[in-house]
């Protein structure tokens, strides 16, 4: 089986289309996931195919290893919004009683 | 057909393939274990682009780290057992339909640009590097992110820790649930 040179040899692009399609699935869960860990799962996701980007331009683009830094940086963000955003989910939790995005609706009303 | 691009696509398939599971699993628990796949092919993945550090820092940090918060944030936002932990989907297919117009349209952008790339050299270790640009050029975001995940740490735990704390009397602007246990709400 013979495969067509783009398809052999994994460029740049291959990897974008990969972050494409993670950035995608991210923003799916974010959009249809009702509860609000399955939104922050989704965030994360969203977050890591940004890095990838990242990572693969500081490889085959003019970005040396100051893609490398942003990607950590990148990183350290997502820690510190984590632990943030659990901290409010269980507030939430204590409060309202469910994690469910649309029954916290006190806001609205 | 080398051994990179076989990696390549072994290591894209898996990412693509949990993060699916992920968004699309019914049971949070298994959506947290989809995730943890991901995370894992994607360091992989940047083992594969040459990133060490970031690849070893992203199995610390994420898989042993936030997906471990992730758990906790689970197991503490349920009640009942874990077997019946079901999620709630809405507008699955316009949703789907706006996402995948998304998706397209990146990926006919990332393919159509001509990225100014350089000719591809062998990878080299990237800790030396990494290690002078964050006491040179990056001294300063280096340290505001460590003053960051200090008052972010000390946040998480005064949120976390009470909500309401002990020596306060209970508001009386919450005429709704004054009294009752806050599990029997909703």
């Amino acid at each position: 089986m013979v495969l067509p040179e783009w398809l052999a040899e994994p460029g740049l692009n291959h990897f974008l289309v990969v972050s494409a399609v993670l950035f995608s699935l991210g923003l799916l869960a974010v959009i249809t996931r009702r509860n609000i860990i399955m939104v922050l799962m989704g965030i994360e996701l969203i977050l890591n195919s940004a890095n990838l980007n990242f990572v693969a331009f500081s490889r085959y683009g003019l970005l040396s290893l100051e893609g490398h830094m942003i990607a950590l940086f990148v990183i350290i963000i997502a820690a510190a919004e984590a632990a943030v955003a659990l901290a409010i989910v269980l507030n939430i939790y204590n409060r309202f009683g469910t994690v469910d995005v649309e029954q916290i609706s006190e806001l609205k009303e | 057909m080398d051994l990179s691009a076989v990696a390549f696509y072994v290591f894209s398939i898996l990412i693509i393939g949990s993060a699916a599971v992920m968004v699309f699993a019914k049971n949070i628990i298994h959506s947290a274990f989809a995730l943890m796949f991901t995370l894992a092919g994607l360091a992989l993945m940047y083992a594969l682009l040459f990133a060490g550090f970031v690849a070893v820092t992203q199995l610390l940090v994420y898989v042993g780290g936030i997906l471990v918060l992730i758990l906790f944030g689970v197991m503490l936002t349920t009640r009942g057992y874990f077997e019946k932990v079901k999620t709630r989907t809405v507008n699955l297919l316009p949703s789907t339909i706006f996402v995948a117009i998304i998706g397209v349209l990146l990926i006919a952008v990332f393919t159509t640009t001509e990225w100014s790339t350089m000719p591809l050299e062998d990878g080299e270790v990237t800790m030396t590097g990494l290690g002078e640009l964050l006491l040179t050029d990056f001294m300063l975001p280096f340290q505001v992110a460590g003053v960051l995940l200090l008052l972010a740490i000390i946040g998480a735990v005064l949120m976390a820790s009470s909500a309401r704390p002990p020596h306060q009397p209970p508001q009386a602007e919450q005429p709704d649930h004054p009294d009752e246990d806050p599990k029997n709400i909703s």
